[in-house]
């Protein structure tokens, strides 16, 4: 039991973080009808980033609180990957936008590379240990159930970032010109709307969600390189997959399903396996449930209702 | 008469077909314009290259003055000239009050900033534009399906809708592409009316349209269309006694 529920905790952890990726994917998707495979980089870009702005200030000024020098470290991962996404649409994808899909799909995966190739030119092929600022010591609020202070953070501030992103969709002007973008480019430029602003806005609030959980995944585990990008990149296109693309509820429920699944899976593939398969193996639920919903639901979860598009 | 909108000489070819070809009209500021033509004729091309939707080959629009930007349909919204569509397209999995505040985009100022933050200045223009969207569904007669989802409406009511979202972008020129298809004889009648107010309001209104009682009733002055020429242009009653309309509409003469 206890086994149980300490996984359910760890799966919601990192359900959250896939789940602020997923919304990346599935917010360009519904704007765009892209798979942005970069998407992943990204989240690289911004632990990365945040990791050189945090290293670098505590090289200048060590007294600096903690919590000061993760907020500028994020502010800082923030801004470049919402730069790097701008970049990406304007120069990758724009042209593109009415060419046939497989061909900004493929020019999707060359970012990625080209993304993941220049990390390595900048921060090099080894892993970096990325300053834990907040705490890891374990804390036992149920007797034989473990939780730190950073998996609280990161539960607690991907919820509040879901929240503040939902409202922005359903009840501003912003979220108004995203949902009439995503259902129709054509009439919502004769109704007013600039539709590249929109796709540029688009592009570069999933950025800023990535940033996000790029320094989180990195304080988490405390290890940053220039390839970090690419698992949880995927996962959370799963996510997105499993929750329904396009649909930003879905994306939500998707990511923390799928870190669930992956958690418990990890916890018991031992015993499911007779000791054949260990916990490292645990990448495979999250492809068995891609595969799984492809064939039985390739709407997803919670289908491609368009409302819920941005 | 103040001139609203000319156009001048205005081309536009798909591959080789001349869709339109050397159009010019003047449409004056306060009027009811009319374009007819058979189907085919050009007249749809002939808002789409109005509205930034179709850049033209030939020509220019010239608006207030101003000449029309090309190919970016939002700053012709902008700049005052709104439209609606021969076949509805709202915006259907939204409500019809957000299909209308959709509308008021282009007229707010909130930039992200101020959004993400909800200062005083966003929360108050927004509280305008969800007051202002209410007028107009009440406007055209149908605030009491402000929450309802549009694709729920039905289809006179979705006409209405499109013609409120249209008005939310506080356009001078508002372009009706066959707003009465589909009517029967009632929903047209009142159209009519909604149109009257609507020029009443101070509202220039460009109207395609095949309802020839509709367009004969309402319209000061009217073109002809056909091939993507113009063939006519005048006032009604003399319009319709214009031998090339009547060939154009009959099949005859100049065309066999």
């Amino acid at each position: 039991m206890d086994t149980l529920l300490q996984q359910l905790l760890n799966g919601l952890v990192v359900g959250s973080v896939y789940a602020l990726v997923a919304l990346g994917y599935t917010m360009v998707y519904g704007i765009l009808g892209l798979i942005n495979f970069a998407h992943g980089e990204v989240l690289m870009v911004g632990a990365l980033t945040a990791l050189t702005v945090i290293t670098t200030l505590m090289g200048v000024s060590p007294d600096m609180p903690p919590l000061l020098l993760l907020g500028i470290g994020l502010l800082a991962a923030m801004v470049v990957c919402m730069i790097v996404a701008f970049l990406m649409e304007r120069l990758a994808y724009r042209k593109l936008r009415n060419a046939p899909r497989l061909a900004p799909l493929i020019t999707a995966i060359g970012v990625s590379f080209l993304l993941q190739t220049l990390a390595m030119i900048v921060w090099g092929r080894n892993y970096h240990t990325f300053p834990q600022l907040i705490s890891t010591t374990p804390m036992q609020p149920i007797e034989g159930v473990y939780i730190n202070p950073i998996q609280i953070t990161t539960i607690v501030a991907s919820a509040i970032i879901m929240v503040g992103l939902v409202l922005l969709v359903t009840r501003t002007k912003l979220g108004r010109a995203m949902r009439a973008t995503a259902e129709n480019h054509r009439v919502a430029s004769l109704m007013g709307v600039d539709v590249n602003k929109i796709i540029s806005l688009t592009f570069v609030l999933g950025a800023a969600l990535a940033a996000v959980a790029g320094v989180l995944f990195a304080s988490n585990y405390g290890i940053a390189h220039y390839a970090m990008g690419f698992m949880p990149g995927l996962k959370a296109f799963t996510a997105a997959v499993l929750g329904g693309i396009g649909n930003l509820g879905g994306a939500m429920l998707g990511g923390i399903v799928l870190g669930l699944v992956e958690a418990v899976g990890a916890g018991y593939i031992e015993h499911l396996t007779f000791g054949f398969l260990n916990s490292s193996y645990q990448d495979i639920f999250a492809f068995v449930i891609l595969g799984i919903v492809l064939i039985f639901r390739p709407t997803g979860l919670l289908g491609e209702r368009v409302s819920d598009r941005a | 008469m103040i001139k609203l909108l000319e156009a001048r000489n205005v081309g536009k070819r798909f591959g080789g077909l001349t869709a339109l070809s050397e159009v010019s009209l003047t449409i004056n500021k306060g009027e009811v314009y009319g374009l007819i033509g058979p189907n085919g004729a050009g007249k749809t091309t002939f808002f789409n290259v109005l509205t930034g939707a179709y850049i033209p080959d030939d020509g220019e629009f010239v608006f207030n003055g101003i000449e029309l930007p090309v190919g970016k349909p939002h700053l012709v919204v902008e700049a005052g000239i709104a439209r609606t569509f021969q076949n509805i397209r709202l915006f259907s999995q939204m409500s019809a009050l957000e299909n209308v505040m959709a509308g008021h985009h282009i007229r707010t100022k909130a930039n992200i900033w101020g959004i993400l933050t909800q200062n005083k200045h966003t929360r108050e223009e927004e509280r305008l534009t969800t007051e202002r969207a209410y007028e107009l569904l009440k406007y055209v007669g149908i605030e009491r399906f402000a929450d309802t989802i549009c694709k729920n409406l039905s289809y006179g009511d979705q006409r209405r809708l499109e013609i409120a979202r249209a008005l939310a972008t506080e356009p001078q020129l508002l372009a009706l592409d066959e707003p009465a298809a589909g009517m029967n004889a009632t929903e047209t009648s009142q159209l009519k009316v909604l149109i009257e107010q609507i020029r009443r309001d101070g509202v220039t209104v460009l109207l395609i349209e095949h309802d020839v009682k509709l367009v004969m009733g309402l319209c000061d002055r009217l073109s002809v269309l056909d091939f993507g020429k113009k063939i006519a242009e005048d006032v009604p009653a003399v319009v319709q006694k214009n031998e090339a309309v009547i060939n154009a509409y009959l099949g005859g003469g100049k065309h066999e």
